[in-house]
């Protein structure tokens, strides 16, 4: 039968080769646990995109510092207000904004410098590996948060991108030792010695044949990094070294209110829930995407 | 097992010493006088500018400088911490008991408390107990420590107040207790601060734990037990738990980090004495020698708990025992 055989040979064709996060992200909408987090997420990230129209008032409005103080959750105010007299919810929208910015561009800070720290140590190999490695080992032992409070504390007054820069530094320990322990694996494999034989650079090499390689943890790493950078800018702004007041963070708003979480719960509550929400859904699609690429 | 351990001594000196070299670039690599906040508060004496200035030899070139700084660290002379008026070794040696108290009871509870869970997990693996607690422990596992700590300070002191606000003493009528009471009052202090650290690291320990078991459950010793008529729950016990022990105690070198950083937040908020209370109460006075002497003295004890760790699998792995 002319058709099938037809069928068949068009079946055989292969596909174009899908990208890398074409088939992380085919794989995790299989899962519905992964399906809701994406969900929850593009909201919130459609609110910190969309703040300036959501929010019902300016964040850094102060109306009326006697009448509207520290007001209880209300129709008008649905978080409260603020001992300024400012709008809970509209300071927790823009705080979406920022804290969301801020995770971002800090893990592409740390997703930059622990790649290439990562695979010059494992290409390069030898001494370089070694002394680079060990240079690495006392950086992931000091704790992240600590690191910080000894940066962020001899600069009084950072501005909101050198605060980025600072928890970018501190994040790409983790990530460039398991660039380097895929690299270090690769380096011998088939393709590269193929590659060299036709005489491609070691920079060729290293960019075009083994960083493709590298994109699972990689994308990995980025979901769970904006995460860790979330956290640890609302515990620095909390405790009053992170990102400068009036501007409205999730920890600032929380450290607004830190005076009398008593009284004041809604300040620590809703900022708060947002962030749980948040960083529960970049955890379930970090260990979705993880599980995607690990089956091959 | 001496070589090994000789071995792992020399690495973690290496670490300190590259702290300590880190910890030199922190204080030079801030913008002009290191010590300007303090240089320009009118609340700081002359004598202690003059007293800091001539410790960090400010004037004096940077090798020079560095040769002094690890000196004076091989000392045990971490500064003069001028919001004390002590040195700093002093007063984070005063907090660390509390530290450690606090760090070591959340450590065995966390432990307990993740193991337990994954091995509740695990028997049911599949059922609907199974998947709410998979969502509790990712829910813990993402939880701000601090914002967790407020929550448990809320709830258990303003709207159920079954537990002391805050210190690790009855600041009024601790002195006034006898022995027994004494301990109790230190109990009642502990065990909130305690608990929320716990809660908040087991869902990290459990979470783990049932990886590692549901790794080693299609293991052939696995089904030669299943196959000599083992009880599931035997099996688990005795054949599973044992062998997905061993990635556990590595866990326990991992944890140091995490478990220290929410020590600092759960102190900072419970107002519970140690470490973490005196670096944050120094962040607002801008101590600065206070700050980096609580970044040296945390980055030692993550890294002696990592070899600690270490050590303790390779006594507990008899592959490593005996080499």
């Amino acid at each position: 039968m002319p058709g099938q055989i037809q069928d068949s040979a068009i079946a055989s064709i292969p596909r174009p080769r899908e990208s890398a996060f074409a088939i992380g992200l085919r794989r995790i909408l299989r899962k519905p646990s992964s399906r809701v987090a994406l969900v929850i997420l593009g909201t919130i990230v459609l609110v910190g995109v969309l703040a300036p129209f959501i929010a019902p008032y300016d964040p850094a409005a102060q109306p009326d510092i006697v009448a509207l103080k520290s007001l209880a959750p209300s129709l008008a105010h649905p978080f409260g207000t603020d001992p300024y007299s400012r709008d809970v919810l509209s300071r927790v929208i823009y705080g979406a904004r920022l804290s969301l910015t801020i995770g971002l561009l800090a893990t592409l800070v740390s997703l930059t410098l622990g790649v290439a720290y990562g695979a010059i140590a494992g290409y390069a190999g030898g001494v370089v590996d070694g002394v680079m490695m060990r240079v690495l080992d006392a950086f992931l032992a000091i704790p992240r948060l600590l690191l910080l409070l000894g940066i962020l504390v001899a600069w009084p007054q950072l501005s909101i991108g050198s605060l980025i820069l600072f928890l970018g530094l501190t994040g790409w320990f983790g990530l460039s030792r398991i660039v380097r322990g895929q690299v270090l694996a690769l380096k011998h494999a088939e393709f590269v010695t193929a590659a060299h034989a036709l005489g491609a650079s070691r920079r060729r090499i290293l960019v075009r044949h083994l960083l493709p390689n590298l994109i699972s943890p990689i994308v990995v790493a980025a979901t769970v990094g904006v995460a860790h950078v979330i956290v640890l800018e609302a515990g620095l702004s909390y405790l009053g070294i992170g990102v400068p007041q009036p501007l409205a963070s999730w920890g600032n708003i929380i450290q607004d209110g830190a005076d009398q979480v008593a009284t004041l719960w809604w300040m620590s509550l809703f900022p708060g829930l947002f962030m749980v929400l948040t960083v529960m859904t970049l955890n379930i699609l970090g260990e979705a995407l993880r599980d995607a690429y690990d089956r091959r | 097992m001496l070589r090994y351990l000789a071995r792992r001594l020399a690495q973690a000196a290496v670490i300190v010493a590259f702290v300590a070299a880190i910890s030199f670039a922190l204080i030079h690599l801030a913008p002009g006088d290191p010590f300007s906040a303090v240089i320009d508060n009118p609340n700081v004496s002359e004598r202690v500018r003059q007293t800091l200035r001539a410790q960090y030899g400010l004037d004096k070139p940077l090798p020079e400088q560095f040769a002094r700084y690890v000196g004076q660290l091989a000392r045990g002379d971490l500064g003069w911490s001028f919001s004390h008026d002590r040195p700093v070794l002093e007063v984070l040696a005063t907090a660390l008991p509390n530290t450690l108290l606090l760090m070591s009871v959340a450590l065995v509870g966390s432990f307990s408390l993740g193991i337990l869970i994954a091995l509740i997990q695990v028997a049911r693996r599949g059922s609907a107990a199974d998947y709410v607690l998979s969502g509790v422990t990712l829910l813990l596992f993402s939880m701000p420590d601090f914002w967790f700590a407020i929550l448990a300070l809320l709830a258990f002191t303003y709207w159920v107040p079954i537990f002391p606000v805050g210190g690790a003493v009855d600041a009024v009528m601790h002195d006034y207790m006898g022995l027994g009471a004494r301990i109790g009052d230190r109990l009642r202090h502990l065990a909130l601060p305690a608990l929320t650290l716990t809660v908040l690291a087991a869902g990290g320990v459990a979470r783990y734990q049932r990886a590692a078991l549901l790794e080693v459950l299609p293991a052939d010793y696995i089904r030669t037990a299943r196959l000599k008529g083992l009880t599931e729950r035997e099996i688990l016990r005795r054949h599973a738990l044992r062998n997905a022990l061993l990635p556990i105690i590595s866990l326990i070198g991992l944890s140091f980090p995490a478990l220290l950083t929410g020590a600092f937040f759960i102190e900072k908020i419970f107002a519970w004495p140690g470490m973490g209370l005196a670096v944050v109460n120094a962040i607002g006075t801008r101590d600065y020698p206070l700050v980096v002497g609580g970044v040296i003295i945390g980055s030692i004890m993550v890294t002696f708990g990592s070899l600690l760790a270490d050590l303790l699998y390779a006594w507990a792995d008899p592959r490593l025992r005996n080499r």
